[in-house]
């Protein structure tokens, strides 16, 4: 026999022993297997350390470390085993199974993060990554960049929250675009999720602050077809494989051609199946390629924008959007 | 915007139903909102004739008559009105018709005679007040045959559209405008509504001969003084702003006679919810919404020296408008006055002293240019808002103003009476506007993905007005000139847009092309926010989004400048301080047990630059640390423990694979300092809360993500976008696997007498220190104070494991650890083993 095979039986018996240890349900039980693994005229590790003289010589001294440490580590498992056979309380009296079972607290995600995962699971399929931004912008790249002409009716659509000098706190996730666009080179595609902020009142349908999500794809030959497909194709697995889609005209300084991607859906106010308009999109406008750096000749690309706060509204059928920033413990548990 | 259908129909003769135009504009154009039907309650009267009419023979009030419903049968039919003529047509409500008022028209017996149904008055159709007899149609010049729906003979039961116009398209803000668009839509032709010409008097021969322009400054000249100058019919007009009112258009009307407008044209204003105010004022509201030319009419009696001057306001002074508010000007505004007075602001609204009464007989038209960022000052400096502001703010037709202004004074003057005195005057050049762009067909096929040949897009875009010339002979580039009430185009992409719209959106691929790879890495504050939340939703807590807004000071926060609310003007440094206030919410809900968490922005001001935007994540505990249950009396809740651990959890989870460390800090607030890699990244604070008797302690954590960049203007290609993050990758947890243990371990208790003043920190680094490198375990199991113990100390008890990887220790040698160990604690901190 070599010191190989030898070492190799102890592996095998140090895997087995655990096994035939844990079976032992009883005292006796317990008796029996140790008198298998230890026992003077049988026991597997006894009939080991009777092979020892089969080995060379200088191999022995080895070889007898080995099966020592086995034994201590079995005589170990068997004094554990046995100290909790001797301490285990008498069998328990039948459980009533109907009672009910010890629960920790259970956590959950807020509403309009879980609809801001659904969405950015959809596009992720499709090669986009998560870009972020600052929520304190410059009004640069909250306007300028993005192509709003200056003291324009535009900028209504966009009442502002100012911060001292030329900061504002951003309105729309766009701006995200831009610095994106300066960073990295085409081809882009990201997802921006992130608050945005609007001089609103608070009230059950209006909030001063709200998530966004922004889509950008950049690259050289990016169309308005490749656009309208691929959202079409997020509203369908969003809403569901057989739901009406459609694309219509809108307008946003900073996308040209615009649209509006339409859903025909029942948001459950009880108005039933209608047009509902999920976001706003278009072609990225030359103009703001021009100002984040790029060669508008050469690449195109298409933008989107969408609400999760409003789709969360329609999906878990939510009458209050202040729901959405109370944080009352009842609320946010039912999303657990 | 609100729009008519008959008043669209009336500018193109298209024959879409209402909600084929809807879809139509909708598709195309702009979003239709809405559609309400205005008398949707009369859709099932119908024009009926009465062919024969007779007394009742038991009454002498009553008639009996045989109506033609166009339905074959004539129908017996008993009536009470005076004045039912055989051969006339009138309104006609069959059995089962519900009229307006509520009532349902049943067959039924009249004085022994049946009637099959109701011949209606104009009351009974909520139509108006007249009851004296049934509503002849045919004086209303009304042929239309039997069975026709009352509604497609009588233009009361117009349609209106709300049509959500956008910022880009003034040209929709009258119904010439959409109509335009319908037209280049249906092939429908576009023409002036027939009512403006058709009727009586003025057969549409006004002529104003050329007009009277005004004298335009020469430089070296006579006239080097910058003044617009001319007058006809008597009233004179110069114009000193240019700036504010590129071009002003006006005509003297005299002899009119102001009184109600026709019901035609009440009409019109009606389907818009607009009030019919008087025949004139309702002739320039027509223009206003027919074509998108907002008007003034001037009481020419009430302008001293009949005179008109286009200037700015006088500081202070004052001029009290059409809706009776007394407005203070101010030099930044356009204004148009007398000789004496500003009687109206400049495209916003006319003032009070000036406006057209019952008693004018002559008047002064105004048709104008204004300039859209002075109007749109003017607004917003005085706060309103109104149909004309709003057009000239997001920009007329400037080209429209003689055309608008020959249509109103011949309007007038059919509907008010009266003549055109002189000529119309004409001072000052509306600005051109009109863009000139190329474009190509590839051009066009690169940016929408689909082919258009040259021939559609040159037809698609002469549809809405572009004039286009193709270059060459092959048509694939082309000239376009924008239409002058197109401002809003200016470069090849706008042009891609008309093309796509008016093809539709719809006929593109709904296929998704083949795409390339991004470059961009996953950001990495978005993967650490993900796992700490992932994290703290695992161990029962409630993410949350409130509003970020607190109270605060302008030394350390940053303030907004026009803040919602002025009790919370400042954005939050800390994560904490509105969670903070979401758990009193919490408490004043009786909600005791509050488990709350968000990863957002926090703000502090930094000079001369954007404040500084870090992503933190902060949690709060209070209350039960589980939920109850029967086994367990014990109602355990938070503490101070349960905030520690939380802590290391969430620095850990943040900052993976990096020594962390928790240190006491030494306040009532800061309870524990974390650092990672030597700096600090957070802090676990017992949390001070407005709390009632019931509530359990609160407790927090705030840990710093990362900064988030924000320069203010980066030049392209040097941003520091990702600069002071780590890339996504890199924050994504790596783990490098440690072989399991094959060796057994060696284990020993040592309860430990600590004097006050020692720390377990310090004993535990002593522990470390001189146990060595096999050490592979220590665990703090216990602590106590009380009998047997000597006063001054406490007992604690560790556990500590050893284990050599490749060989058994002996326990000689365990225990010579143990006894050098010991030593060094008795020397070093004066720690001594616990004797039973």
């Amino acid at each position: 026999m070599t010191l190989l095979e030898f070492q190799l039986a102890c592996s095998a018996l140090a895997d087995e022993a655990p096994a035939l240890i844990n079976g032992a349900m009883s005292l006796d039980a317990w008796g029996e297997v140790r008198n298998a693994l230890l026992g003077r005229k049988a026991g597997r590790l006894t009939e080991l350390m009777a092979l020892l003289p089969q080995l060379e010589k200088e191999e022995r001294r080895a070889a007898g470390a080995a099966v020592n440490t086995l034994k201590q580590k079995i005589e170990t498992w068997l004094d554990a085993a046995k100290a909790a056979l001797e301490s285990s309380a008498p069998p328990a009296p039948r459980h009533d199974l109907t009672m009910p079972g010890r629960a920790q607290w259970k956590g959950a995600v807020h509403p309009v993060s879980l609809v801001i995962d659904e969405i950015c699971d959809i596009f992720r399929e499709l090669g986009f990554t998560v870009a972020l931004g600052p929520e304190a912008e410059s009004s640069w790249y909250n306007f300028a960049a993005l192509n709003f002409p200056d003291n324009h009716p535009a900028m209504d659509m966009h009442d502002t929250l100012y911060l001292k000098g030329d900061g504002v706190l951003r309105t729309h996730t766009s701006p995200v675009q831009v610095r994106t666009m300066q960073a990295y080179p085409p081809p882009v595609r990201i997802l921006a999720p992130g608050n945005v902020y609007r001089r609103d009142f608070f009230d059950a349908t209006h909030a001063p602050v709200f998530a966004q999500l922004e889509g950008m794809a950049i690259d050289e030959g990016i169309t308005f077809a490749d656009l309208k497909a691929t959202l079409a194709h997020f509203a369908r697995a969003f809403y569901g494989a057989r739901t009406p889609t459609r694309l219509v005209p809108s307008y946003f300084p900073f996308t040209e051609p615009s649209g509006q991607m339409e859903v025909f859906f029942d948001v459950g106010d009880g108005r039933g199946e209608r047009w509902i308009e999920i976001m706003g999109c278009g072609l990225v406008h030359p103009a703001v390629l021009e100002a984040a750096g790029l060669e508008s000749e050469r690449y195109s690309g298409w933008a989107f924008g969408m609400g999760p706060a409003r789709i969360a509204m329609s999906r878990f059928s939510l009458t209050d959007i202040r729901l959405l920033y109370d944080s009352d413990i009842r609320f946010l548990e039912q999303f657990a | 915007m609100l729009m008519s259908h008959e008043w669209l129909r009336a500018f193109v003769p298209h024959t879409l139903s209402p909600d084929e135009l809807r879809d139509l504009i909708t598709t195309h154009v702009a979003t239709v909102d809405g559609v309400v039907r205005l008398r949707a309650d009369l859709h099932s009267i119908v024009v009926a004739r009465v062919v024969q009419a007779a007394r009742h023979p038991n009454s002498d009030h009553l008639w009996v008559t045989k109506v033609d419903d166009g339905r074959g049968e004539l129908l017996d039919v008993v009536c009470g009105a005076p004045n039912v003529v055989e051969g006339m047509l009138y309104p006609f409500a069959r059995t089962g018709t519900v009229l307006p008022a509520g009532l349902t028209i049943e067959k039924r017996k009249i004085r022994g005679e049946t009637s099959n149904g109701m011949l209606c008055s104009a009351r009974e159709l909520g139509l108006g007040e007249e009851h004296d007899g049934i509503l002849a149609l045919d004086t209303l010049g009304m042929d239309v045959a039997p069975g026709t729906p009352f509604l497609d003979a009588v233009p009361v039961g117009d349609v209106r559209y709300e049509i959500d116009v956008l910022a880009n398209r003034p040209d929709l803000q009258s119904h010439l405008g959409l109509a335009r668009e319908v037209a280049a839509l249906t092939g429908a032709s576009l023409g002036d509504p027939a009512e403006l010409f058709e009727l009586d008097a003025m057969s549409g021969d006004l002529r104003f001969g050329d007009g009277v322009r005004g004298r335009v400054p020469t430089a070296g000249g006579e006239a080097v003084v910058d003044v617009y100058r001319a007058g006809s019919g008597g009233a004179h007009v110069q114009l000193d702003d240019p700036d504010g009112c590129p071009r002003y258009m006006g005509v003297v009307i005299r002899g009119l006679a102001v009184g109600p407008s026709p019901e035609w044209l009440s009409l019109r204003l009606a389907a818009l919810g607009l009030r019919s105010i008087s025949n004139v004022v309702d002739a320039t509201n027509y223009l206003l919404h027919g074509y998108g030319q907002p008007m003034h009419a001037f009481d020419l009696s009430t302008l001293a020296q009949s005179t008109i001057v286009v200037r700015r306001a006088r500081p202070g002074e004052t001029l009290v408008t059409l809706d009776g508010v007394t407005r203070t000007l101010d030099e930044r505004m356009t204004v148009i006055a007398d000789a004496e007075r500003a009687v109206a602001v400049a495209g916003v609204m006319g003032g009070r002293d000036s406006e057209v009464t019952e008693a004018t007989t002559d008047i002064f038209l105004e048709v104008a240019y204004f300039a859209p960022r002075y109007v749109r000052a003017t607004r917003r400096a005085l706060g309103l808002s109104t149909d004309a502001s709003y057009r000239f703010e997001r920009g007329i037709d400037p080209d429209l103003a003689p055309r608008a202004l020959a249509l109103a004074a011949q309007l007038i003057v059919k509907v008010a009476g009266g003549a055109v005195d002189g000529q119309a005057i004409d001072v000052g050049a509306a600005p051109s506007n009109r863009a000139r762009v190329s474009i190509t067909s590839a051009r066009v096929e690169r940016l929408l993905g689909a082919r258009v040949s040259g021939d559609d897009i040159s037809r698609l875009l002469s549809s809405v007005g572009f004039s286009v010339t193709a270059r060459g002979d092959v048509a694939s580039t082309f000239d376009v000139v924008a239409p002058p009430w197109r401002n809003d185009v200016a470069r090849d992409a706008d042009l891609v847009e008309e093309v796509a719209r008016l093809r539709g959106y719809d006929a593109l691929s709904d296929e998704v092309m083949p795409f390339r790879p991004g470059t961009v890495p996953d950001h990495a504050l978005h993967v650490t926010g993900r796992r700490v939340r992932d994290a703290l939703v695992g161990l029962g807590l409630f993410e949350v989004r409130p509003l970020p807004f607190v109270a605060g000071h302008d030394e350390t926060h940053v303030r907004v400048d026009n803040p919602l609310a002025d009790d919370e003007p400042h954005l939050r440094v800390s994560v904490l301080e509105t969670l903070a206030r979401r758990a009193e919410y919490n408490l004043s809900r009786m909600q005791g047990n509050v488990r709350l968490f968000e990863v957002g922005s926090v703000f502090s001001p930094r000079a001369g630059a954007l404040p500084a935007e870090t992503i933190r994540v902060g949690l709060l505990v209070m209350g039960l640390r589980s939920p109850p249950h029967y086994t367990d009396a014990s109602k355990d809740v938070f503490d101070l423990w349960d905030a520690k651990a939380l802590g290391e959890r969430v620095a850990a989870v943040v900052y993976p694979g990096r020594p962390i460390t928790v240190g006491p800090a030494d306040g009532d607030v800061v309870l524990w300092r974390i650092s990672a890699d030597g700096g600090e990244v957070g802090t676990i604070e017992r949390v001070a809360l407005d709390t009632p008797a019931w509530a359990s302690d609160a407790y927090g954590v705030e840990v710093t993500l990362g900064r988030m960049p924000s320069a203010p203007v980066a030049a392209p290609g040097t941003h520091d976008y990702s600069a002071g993050a780590p890339s996504g990758l890199a924050a994504r947890q790596h783990v490098t696997y440690r072989a399991l243990p094959t060796m057994p371990p060696a284990e020993f208790d040592l309860a430990l007498l600590v004097p006050d003043g020692v720390t377990a920190a310090e004993v535990e680094h002593l522990l470390r220190r001189s146990a060595g490198d096999l050490l592979e375990r220590l665990e703090l199991f216990d602590e106590f104070r009380g009998a047997g113990i000597p006063p001054g100390h406490r007992s604690v008890g560790w556990r500590l494991t050893f284990r050599d990887p490749v060989r058994t220790l002996r326990d000689k040698e365990v225990d010579g650890r143990r006894q050098k160990i010991l030593r060094t604690l008795e020397t070093e901190l004066g720690v001594k083993p616990r004797t039973a």
